[in-house]
């Protein structure tokens, strides 16, 4: 009911697409459940109360007054004492008023950061322009480092480590919940669970330079069984390659500078500045939700990344023609 | 419009003194911004402070020489400025110009003796925060000694000369005098916070 | 023997009861007068051709901005969009936000207060008239500083916050974030200047008569802006210098590593930021105040009220600066006092709304293009203030943080509450200052396409960020379904660009053909018209004497005034804080080139200090130079008396 609602305030100005979609107004757990009933609680008071105020200045403009020839209205010691009550009431009301959305602000803060008891414990580190995410478990064979995804079982609450490794990010899901920024020197913590399966997108939403409009994320909810399925794919080590071309993919990019900034588990590629690329090929998005994952966007990327995305930390490396279809090859079979 | 005359300002002294002295309100703005600075930069000192683990960083606290000779000095020096600004009151030039010869003497000697204070801090503004924020605190009064030093100087050299017998010199001596009470009161809560801090 | 001489003079010298009318005038003009041509330009001390010259100043700045503006919608009018470059879109977005706040918003305000202060409260001129222009020349040179370094691709790109580490030694880019911080100190100083002079002028400067209860609301609204400038300002000069040293001299304030804090930045700078807005906002206030009063053909209701609300505000505009930092981590129970104090700041706004509403309800409201503003800015204002209850909830603000929903929140309350009141101020006072009116016609245009436009382009950001927009990004995916709400936002901020257009064409126009105004044509209440269209170099010819709150409308027949001033030297009076009895005649200084030269030398050891830690050292002597040119008595009678 209230989701049509919604559509039906926004759609008209051609955001269809915003329900749904990185939306703050269609929750899909309950952070953000609570966060819509507190907006829709501020938006209908906010409302009502303006109305009033235009309601009673239009009143002051345009009723009937006698006709008078003074320059100056004089004031009337009776009627001062009356509009006095008046106005004392309406600041009365408006102190009611406030006290009330402060306490329903601050109940809305305690119902939010309810810490759970077991929650999934996963580590996200934002860089320009991307996210590193690494699933902490006590044993260290289990875990798990990707990047600009995170995959998280449906109704078990997630806890968020966020820490930031060069300048100030913000770490936004609005389907989910409120956004926590990343300090550098600072750690902080969010706490969330999703209700429904399904795919929701978060961006960062603190200012960090260059290509901060393309440093999106991409939240994957699914079932227990489905997470656990892609908890283990994630562990394996890198794909070995199955073709000719494939296998010279690997080369180039062990070969050459890739290694540097990159990890491929599985190869002599251990590099730590960049996103890890074991399972690359198992993101829906690379370059941080820039273009969806294929064969032909991974090349396009690794032939230039700078026009792709501006500015971006990844230097271009010189590939021929065959080069780079080998890499391309390579890359896109690692899921 | 049409007026009618209803006061006769004829009468009225020609200077104000102190808080009827437009220039006296003028110093007294010019110490709330400044105090209000000091204040900040205080502040972030406690606020530095509060969230470091240890404190001072990586320095042992600043040697108390220099900075309580320092401190012994300029509250000697508020009994010249005191009398300054008794025989500016009462008009008394010739005193007045021996008196703002001794304050310029109490504001070099002080400015020596911070000279020594800087290095008695064995930390450097690009150390770490614990020496920026001592470097920038104690740099914040001495810029303050320095231009009172200099308007000190200014004043002295105009006393000497014609324009010392006018009336409107009385208030530019007071404001000068208040306003070195005003350097020597902020750098008490800097001392105790500078050298006493770290020592708590 | 120097007093006798003093004395003597004083009895030789003519009061100014002893003249005729006419040759009163003559002679007050040659005391007070500007000088001739460029030289007087130069040097002229008068409060109204430096208020002038600063709203001229401010309103070009207006204008730039908008065009910086009008280049972000163009942008992100479509998705994906190639227009502007993500560096040129960054150093765009942070010039429109700096230039907006410190070069227009705060200036303009000021601008507002150096002329209409000391006319308002009848004296001769503002207190420290030298410090006045010297102020004026800083503000220029921090913003031509500004643009120039834009001009030169060196403008600053990290947003008008300058939040570390992104502007720190590490990752600012050149010299962005230092050209940054010194225009801070540029236009702080400045700002600084005139709140002092705003601040001695109220407290001393006031016609007999003027009890606190007497001053005019504008005035209150000014005195207690300039406190707040006073009391934050050395916030943004402590972190623009920390920020400066951190990257020029390898200071570690900001520095986590060695014991800094990110955060410390953004407490500092909200620290200021914060009563910054109320900075912009009060003066506002203050107008309402005014033409509301003029309008309603009545005296303000609820003075008392009105005035406590203004210091309540000024007061209370201290504690919120923790709502910027919602989202940072903080802890909850510290969060939470500031969504309190964010929403108690909303009931002296109410006090205040619900008083003017009270004037038009007991007043006859006539209709005039000033009141129009000011019902623009009710409905407008308002709004921007309930979602500022809003984004005041820390769980709210979670979700609506850094997005689209605050862009258009604070635009809301910036322009509803600052600029519309403001642009009624200026149809308002623009027959005293010129001696001309403004058109009625062009006027009404104005704010119809000013309240549409502005609706038009400003509504639909609080949808956009709701679904999902953050802020500062120079482009946005296709699928995100932004596009749509994004065009309909860039067509209309043309109509809102066309409002201003209205604006300015009225008052260039008008300037040089509009309707000659005479002395009160409002039939004002206030001092400021008692005196001619445009007002002499003197104010008034006598200092008036007050006997009520609105002394035009209470004395009609004849304005009661002081005598006895003399009229060879340049003279005023000094009157008590609180109950504005006489005590003195002060001197106010002559016209003079050394407040330009000391800017000159100002200027050059900022500017160069960007780029060497010894400019400090070096460029303080000519500096001291300057200062003590400046202060060294000439001889004249007011220097020596």
């Amino acid at each position: 009911m209230r989701l049509r609602w919604t559509s039906a305030v926004l759609s008209p100005l051609g955001c269809a697409g915003c329900v749904g979609w990185q939306s703050a107004m269609d929750p899909q757990g309950p952070q953000a459940e609570h966060l819509h009933r507190l907006i829709w609680l501020f938006t209908g008071v906010a409302a009502v109360i303006w109305l009033l105020v235009m309601l009673s200045l239009a009143l002051a403009i345009w009723r009937r007054r006698d006709r008078s020839d003074e320059p100056v209205v004089p004031t009337n010691a009776a009627r001062e004492r009356r509009s006095a009550v008046v106005v004392f009431m309406a600041v009365g009301a408006t102190v009611g008023v406030i006290a009330g959305l402060t306490l329903a602000s601050y109940l809305a803060t305690r119902q939010v950061s309810e810490a759970s008891a077991e929650p999934l414990k996963i580590r996200v580190q934002g860089y320009q322009w991307w996210w590193q995410v690494s699933y902490l478990d006590p044993a260290a064979a289990r875990q798990i480092t990707t990047a600009n995804e995170i995959h998280i079982p449906v109704g078990r609450p997630v806890n968020i480590e966020l820490a930031a490794a060069d300048v100030i990010h913000s770490f936004w899901v609005p389907n989910l919940a409120g956004k926590m920024d990343l300090i550098p020197g600072r750690d902080n913590r969010l706490e969330f669970t999703v209700a429904r399966p399904g795919q929701y997108r978060g961006q960062c939403a603190e200012f960090c330079g260059l290509q901060h409009a393309h440093m999106a994320l991409l939240v994957m909810a699914e079932s227990e069984a489905d997470f656990e399925t892609w908890q283990n794919a994630q562990l394996a080590p890198s794909a070995a390659p199955d073709s000719d071309e494939r296998r010279s993919g690997r080369q180039i990019v062990t070969g050459k500078a890739c290694g540097a900034c990159h990890t491929v588990r599985g190869t002599e590629a251990a590099g730590t500045i960049g996103p890890d690329l074991t399972h690359v090929a198992s993101r829906a998005y690379i370059a941080a939700g820039v273009l969806p994952t294929t064969r032909g966007s991974l090349a396009a990327w690794v032939a230039d990344p700078q026009t792709i995305k501006p500015g971006n930390n990844m230097p271009m490396v010189p590939l021929t023609a065959d080069e780079l279809r080998a890499v391309s090859a390579y890359l896109s079979a690692l899921k | 419009m049409r007026h009618r005359l209803a006061l006769d300002l004829a009468a009225l002294p020609l200077h104000g003194k102190s808080w009827s002295s437009i220039t006296w309100w003028g110093t007294l703005a010019f110490m709330l911004i400044e105090g209000t600075g000091f204040a900040l930069v205080i502040a972030i000192y406690l606020y530095l402070a509060n969230i470091a683990s240890e404190w001072p960083i990586a320095a042992p606290p600043p040697d108390l020489g220099p900075g309580t000779l320092l401190t012994v000095v300029l509250l000697v020096s508020l009994v010249p400025n005191f009398l300054v600004l008794r025989w500016a009151d009462r008009s008394d030039v010739t005193k007045v110009r021996i008196a703002l010869l001794v304050m310029i003497v109490f504001g070099i000697v002080p400015l020596g003796l911070r000279a020594f204070e800087f290095p008695a801090l064995h930390t450097r503004w690009d150390s770490n925060a614990y020496g920026s924020i001592t470097w920038i605190l104690l740099g914040l009064h001495t810029t303050h000694l320095i231009t009172d030093l200099i308007d000190t100087i200014v004043l002295a050299a105009l006393m000497f000369t014609r324009h010392g017998h006018y009336k409107r010199r009385i208030g530019d001596v007071q404001d000068n005098g208040l306003y070195w009470y005003f350097v020597v009161a902020t750098w008490l809560p800097i001392y105790a916070i500078l050298y006493w801090g770290p020592r708590l | 023997m120097s007093e006798a001489r003093a004395e003597a003079g004083d009895r030789t010298e003519t009061l100014d009861r002893d003249l005729p009318p006419a040759l009163l005038e003559q002679r007050l003009a040659v005391t007070w007068g500007t000088l001739a041509g460029f030289w007087g330009w130069l040097t002229t001390v008068d409060h109204k051709l430096i208020g002038r010259r600063y709203l001229v100043t401010a309103f070009v700045f207006l204008l730039l901005g908008g065009v910086l503006a009008m280049m972000m919608r163009l942008q992100l009018a479509r998705p994906e969009n190639r227009l502007l470059g993500a560096d040129f879109y960054d150093q765009v977005f942070t010039m429109h936000g700096a230039n907006m706040m410190f070069l227009f918003a705060v200036p303009v305000m000021e601008a507002v207060g150096v002329y209409l202060v000391p006319l308002m409260i009848g004296t001769r001129n503002i207190a420290f008239p030298r410090l006045n222009a010297f102020s004026y020349w800083m503000y220029l040179v921090g913003g031509l500083m500004l643009w120039t370094a834009f001009a030169l691709d060196m403008g600053p790109d990290i947003g008008w916050f300058a939040y570390v580490p992104l502007s720190g030694p590490q990752f600012g880019y050149g010299k962005r974030s230092d050209i940054w911080a010194q225009m801070i100190t540029f236009t702080e100083v400045a700002a600084l200047a005139v709140a002092v002079e705003i601040v001695v002028t109220v407290f001393k400067q006031r016609a007999p008569g003027m009890s606190l209860d007497r001053i005019p609301l504008f005035v209150w609204a000014m005195l207690v802006t300039s406190f707040l400038v006073i009391m934050a300002m050395p916030a943004i000069m402590v972190a623009s210098t920390s920020l400066i040293l951190d990257r020029l001299v390898g200071t570690h304030f900001f520095n986590p590593a060695e014991g800094g804090d990110v955060l410390l930045w953004q407490h500092l700078f909200w620290f200021f930021g914060h009563p910054e807005v109320y900075i912009i906002f009060l003066p506002a206030v203050g107008m309402t105040s005014t033409i509301v009063t003029t309008f309603a053909r009545r005296a303000i209701f609820g003075y008392v009220p009105l005035v406590l609300a203004l210091i309540a505000t000024g007061i209370l505009a201290f504690g919120l600066w923790v709502h910027h930092m919602f989202a940072t981590g903080l802890p909850r129970l510290g969060e939470s006092f500031f969504t309190a104090s964010s929403m108690a700041i909303a009931v002296p706004s109410g006090i205040q709304i619900f008083c003017w509403i009270a004037t038009l309800w007991l007043g006859r409201p006539v209709l005039a293009v000033p009141l129009l503003f000011i019902l623009a800015f009710f409905a407008t204002f308002v709004l921007g203030g309930l979602t500022g209850v809003m984004v005041a909830s820390v769980p709210l603000d979670t979700q609506v943080h850094d997005t689209y929903f605050v862009v258009a929140h604070f635009h809301y309350v910036l322009i509803g509450g600052a600029v519309f009141p403001l642009l009624g101020a200026i149809y308002y006072w623009f027959p005293k200052i010129t001696g001309r009116m403004m058109s009625e016609r062009l006027g009404r245009s104005a704010v119809g396409l000013l309240f549409v436009g502005f609706n038009l382009t400003f509504f639909p950001m609080h949808l956009l960020g709701l679904a999902g927009m953050p802020r500062r990004v120079y482009t946005y995916p296709a699928e995100m379904g932004w596009g749509g709400g994004n065009l309909f936002v860039s067509a209309s901020a043309v109509i809102l660009a066309a409002g201003f257009l209205v604006f300015f064409i009225d008052a260039i126009r008008s300037a040089r053909h509009g309707a000659p105004a005479g002395d009160n044509p409002w039939d004002a209440a206030t001092l400021e018209w008692a005196t001619p269209s445009p007002p002499p170099s003197y104010n008034f010819a006598f200092l008036p004497v007050v006997t009520c709150a609105n002394p035009l409308w209470d004395e009609r027949d004849a304005l009661p005034v002081a005598t006895g001033l003399r009229v060879e030297r340049r003279e005023l009076l000094v009157t008590s804080a609180a109950e504005a009895r006489p005590e003195a005649r002060e001197s106010s200084p002559r016209n003079s080139i050394w407040p330009l030269l000391s800017a000159i030398a100002t200027s050059v050891m900022l500017i160069w200090s960007i780029f060497s830690p010894w400019a400090v050292v070096w460029g303080s002597i000519p500096i001291g130079i300057a200062l003590i040119g400046w202060f060294w008595p000439k001889g004249t009678p007011e220097d020596d008396a």
